[in-house]
């Protein structure tokens, strides 16, 4: 079969927040760029963020850097990179000042100036009082956020491809990255994407979880990807559960509620954070409010006739401030459970929300991997930001309002890396022949497969595995089984059928398509989490419930080829400032 | 429950058919979504776009009963039966309930949709009061669903002149932005007799969005700036 080709200087694949910051980047240079996404760019998932932007602007209480990094090294538990934390805390205040100048609807202070609440997690005063931190668009900043990149993108006369959904990475013997091959949607047809940079920003892959706060979109496409192309997957046994998904339906309500004043109870009415972290009480960090959580159903005082949630209160706000700074969230509270948040509280239950791992990076977004001479050699002409990176900022656990951050750093550094790395690197290098082949023969197989399972099925296993084996709290047996099943249930994902088999708008295929990239970061998490035996951040065993810095302060690396594991350092040195040295963490 | 379900693919079908399919489902506390998926794991052909699941990235808009809405905030109890599913109606279709949203897009960037402001950036926020920023609320927050859009007559008879409900909006939402220093160029560019003039307040549009903003409101403020700025 014959496949089309297309030249550009840099291909993006996916347009959400980190993607479209970076083609912003790109396009303002002059440089040939193809954004391809899944989905019309604003319906990327970005638009779902609901609480804020991290920048320690000031504008409220005294503020700096310094305290934001210390929040973040912190709520890692010391997993993340200082290099990339101090890089990310330092940039926060320029690209939130350089969002509002593209017109990001922020919602403002009697001074005029940028409105700042409070997260969890982020203290004044290397971690003393909560301080307001978090720049906010109503309970909407990331609608706003990703709308106003796609108006600056429209200005820049950005080339978006969309619904088109990249199959695989365009790889030579030499290990370099020359573009991806990739489908458009409408009419099925592949083509290959040359370039001689190429980005991937495809997000996260909350969709492994049964239970997730994630659009069906969040398929981890990148990982899959760069899992299939030999590039390892980063600290992926890490996977943050929102302490406050809506019971039973798992749409996410934003931890702003708390920031403005909202509050977790159990089935006895008791505000029972302040057992668990009696100085941040529910604005501690999200782990630590989850296992809490946990805990408290797991102990009989959940809610509800099966005790299996709790209630988030926030009645006390009163109507005005939760119609002003929490529209949305009244919005969901009425669709989803039913309730009027002005009278009565929303049920909530920790939900799969946020994947701190992914393909591993530097902080210039260039991604790294071990090959000759050490951990962090670079891929030469690939790039990853946003959630499906690894820089590593987030560590074992990401503070709020830190990712819509990480999206607008890094895109933003990636794009200047990009431009800089071009101006070495003038003319395309050829395509290796099989360049193709891959993406060609899953489609091939899809076609020709008989008697195979429904995807629909085989992906309800896969969630449900995960769910059950992979939660808050792990347990080794529990783990272990896991691993096992999992393992399975990538068996079967390579013999799944498909009952359509036209071109035009064929989402059969894309969902099959969408199940392989799944089965790679389902893997990675289970098998990552089984090998890790330690508690950190996330990830919380049974059967080792300390942090173990002396055997375990490092970084995994997955490899997809014989699911193998590997190591590397965690870089406690930052860039300009001394490192935060280790210590228990308290909330 | 009962479901009849616009199909069409265009390489197996001369015209578009009704299908009818029937789930055993429990609707209360489910949305139309829901069912949607469970209709497709029966019949993986059944196409339709689909992302957030909570009305924020507006992907399933949807005909729904002979109303615009999106089916993943549809309460299913809500739904008379059978339910009759339609793609958006005045786009072209794709396939099923998929349609073509080109012309739909093309009218909202020709809105300029981006904030102009000539000005050379101050070294922090440029400052807008709290009642100033009010002004965008019930604006800002459009999904570009669609929904509106399609339910307009006056886009139906002239999709490719007048700009339609979901763009007139974001127009006012950057006329309204008082960081925007375009205003004047944006009123000429909309004083047209299609473009802005063809809206004959059926208000369409404020009856099926999804996020109930008000579209029609909209049009007539702008269209009081420009009866001010003549006078």
């Amino acid at each position: 079969m014959a496949v089309n080709k297309r030249t550009f200087d840099v291909v993006v694949v996916g347009a959400g927040g980190s993607g479209m910051r970076a083609a912003l980047q790109l396009a303002e240079a002059g440089l040939k760029v193809a954004v391809l996404s899944k989905v019309f760019p604003t319906r990327s998932h970005t638009v779902a963020a609901q609480g804020g932007i991290a920048a320690s602007l000031g504008n409220v209480n005294e503020d700096n850097w310094h305290w934001h990094m210390y929040d973040t090294v912190k709520g890692s538990d010391y997993l993340g990179d200082q290099d990339a934390i101090e890089f990310m805390c330092r940039a926060a205040p320029e690209v939130v000042y350089e969002l509002e100048h593209y017109g990001m609807p922020f919602d403002r202070l009697d001074s005029g100036k940028i409105y700042q609440r409070p997260f969890g997690g982020h203290m004044q005063d290397y971690g003393k009082n909560p301080v307001q931190r978090a720049c906010a668009a109503a309970d909407r900043t990331g609608h706003a956020l990703l709308h106003t990149l796609y108006q600056q993108n429209v200005k820049a006369n950005t080339h978006f491809f969309i619904e088109w959904m990249a199959l695989d990475l365009i790889r030579d013997e030499e290990g370099d990255v020359l573009g991806v091959t990739a489908m458009e949607i409408e009419t099925g047809e592949v083509m290959l994407f040359q370039a001689r940079a190429t980005l991937l920003a495809t997000g996260g892959a909350g969709r492994i979880f049964q239970s997730s706060t994630n659009a069906f979109i969040n398929t981890g496409d990148g990982l899959g990807m760069a899992a299939r192309a030999g590039i390892p997957l980063e600290d992926m046994e890490f996977f943050q559960f929102h302490p406050t998904g809506v019971y039973g339906a798992g749409v996410l309500i934003t931890e702003g509620v708390r920031g403005e004043g909202g509050y977790l109870v159990n089935g006895q009415g008791e505000r029972f954070m302040s057992n668990y972290a009696p100085n941040a009480m529910d604005l501690a960090s999200r782990d630590v409010v989850s296992r809490a959580m946990t805990i408290e159903i797991n102990e009989g005082r959940g809610c509800g006739p099966l005790g299996d949630h709790l209630m988030l209160k926030l009645d006390h706000l009163g109507d005005d401030v939760i119609k002003q700074r929490l529209p949305g969230i009244r919005e969901i509270a009425l669709k989803f459970a039913h309730v009027d948040p002005a009278k009565n509280p929303i049920p909530v239950v920790p939900t799969a929300h946020y994947m701190m791992g992914g393909i591993p990076t530097n902080y210039h977004g260039q991604v790294v991997a071990p090959y000759k001479t050490g951990p962090d050699e670079v891929v030469h002409g690939l790039y990853a930001v946003g959630e499906c990176a690894c820089v590593s900022v987030h560590g074992a656990n990401r503070l709020g309002c830190n990712s819509l951050l990480d999206l607008l750093v890094f895109g933003r550094e990636a794009g200047r890396q990009i431009i800089e790395d071009l101006k070495s690197n003038p003319h395309p290098k050829p395509l290796p022949g099989d360049a193709a082949d891959r993406p060609l023969a899953r489609l091939d197989r899809l076609e020709n497969q008989k008697n195979g399972e429904r995807v629909s099925g085989v992906g309800d296993a896969m969630r449900k595995t995960m769910q059950k084996h992979c939660g808050v709290f792990r347990f080794p047996d529990l783990l272990a089984e896991g691993v096992t099943q999992i393992k399975q249930i990538a068996e079967r994902v390579a013999h799944t059928e498909i009952q359509d088999k036209s071109r035009v708008f064929n989402t059969a295929r894309i969902e099959a398509l969408e199940l392989d990239n799944l089965i790679e970061v389902a893997q990675a998490t289970m098998i990552a989490a089984e090998a890790r035996k330690e508690s950190r951040g996330a990830h919380a065993r049974d059967d080792f419930q300390d942090r173990d810095d002396v055997n375990w302060l490092k970084h995994s690396l997955y490899f997809s080829e014989g699911s193998r594991l590997d190591y590397k350092p965690v870089r406690l040195k930052p860039l300009t400032v001394d490192s935060f040295p280790l210590k228990a963490r308290v909330y | 429950m009962k479901f009849r379900i616009y199909r069409y693919n265009p390489e197996i079908d001369a015209a578009p058919r009704m299908q009818n399919y029937e789930l055993n489902v429990e609707p209360t506390g489910k949305m139309l979504l829901d069912a949607l998926v469970l209709l497709k794991e029966q019949d993986d052909s059944l196409s339709l776009r689909k992302s957030c699941r909570e009305g924020v990235c507006g992907s399933d808009a949807m005909n729904i009963n002979g109303r615009n809405g999106l089916a993943c905030i549809t309460p299913l109890s809500t739904l008379k039966e059978p339910v009759e599913l339609r793609p958006l109606p005045g786009l072209p279709v794709i396939r099923d309930l998929i349609v073509d949203m080109t012309q739909f897009f093309k009218q909202y960037h020709s809105i300029k949709p981006y904030l102009i402001n000539n000005d050379p950036p101050p070294e922090t926020e440029r400052v807008q009061s709290p009642a100033q920023r009010a002004h965008l609320n019930g604006l800002y927050e459009c999904i570009l669903c669609g929904c509106c859009t399609t339910a307009c007559p006056s886009f139906w008879w002239n999709p490719d002149k007048f700009v339609g409900p979901a763009g007139l909006l974001q127009a006012y939402r950057f006329i309204a932005d008082t960081r925007d220093q375009a205003t004047s160029e944006r009123l000429d560019d909309l004083e047209d007799p299609y473009r802005l003039f063809r809206c004959h307040t059926i208000m369409n549009c404020v009856d099926v969005c999804p996020k109930e903003l008000n579209p029609t409101e909209a049009i007539g403020r702008i269209k009081d700036l420009m009866i001010k700025r003549m006078v």
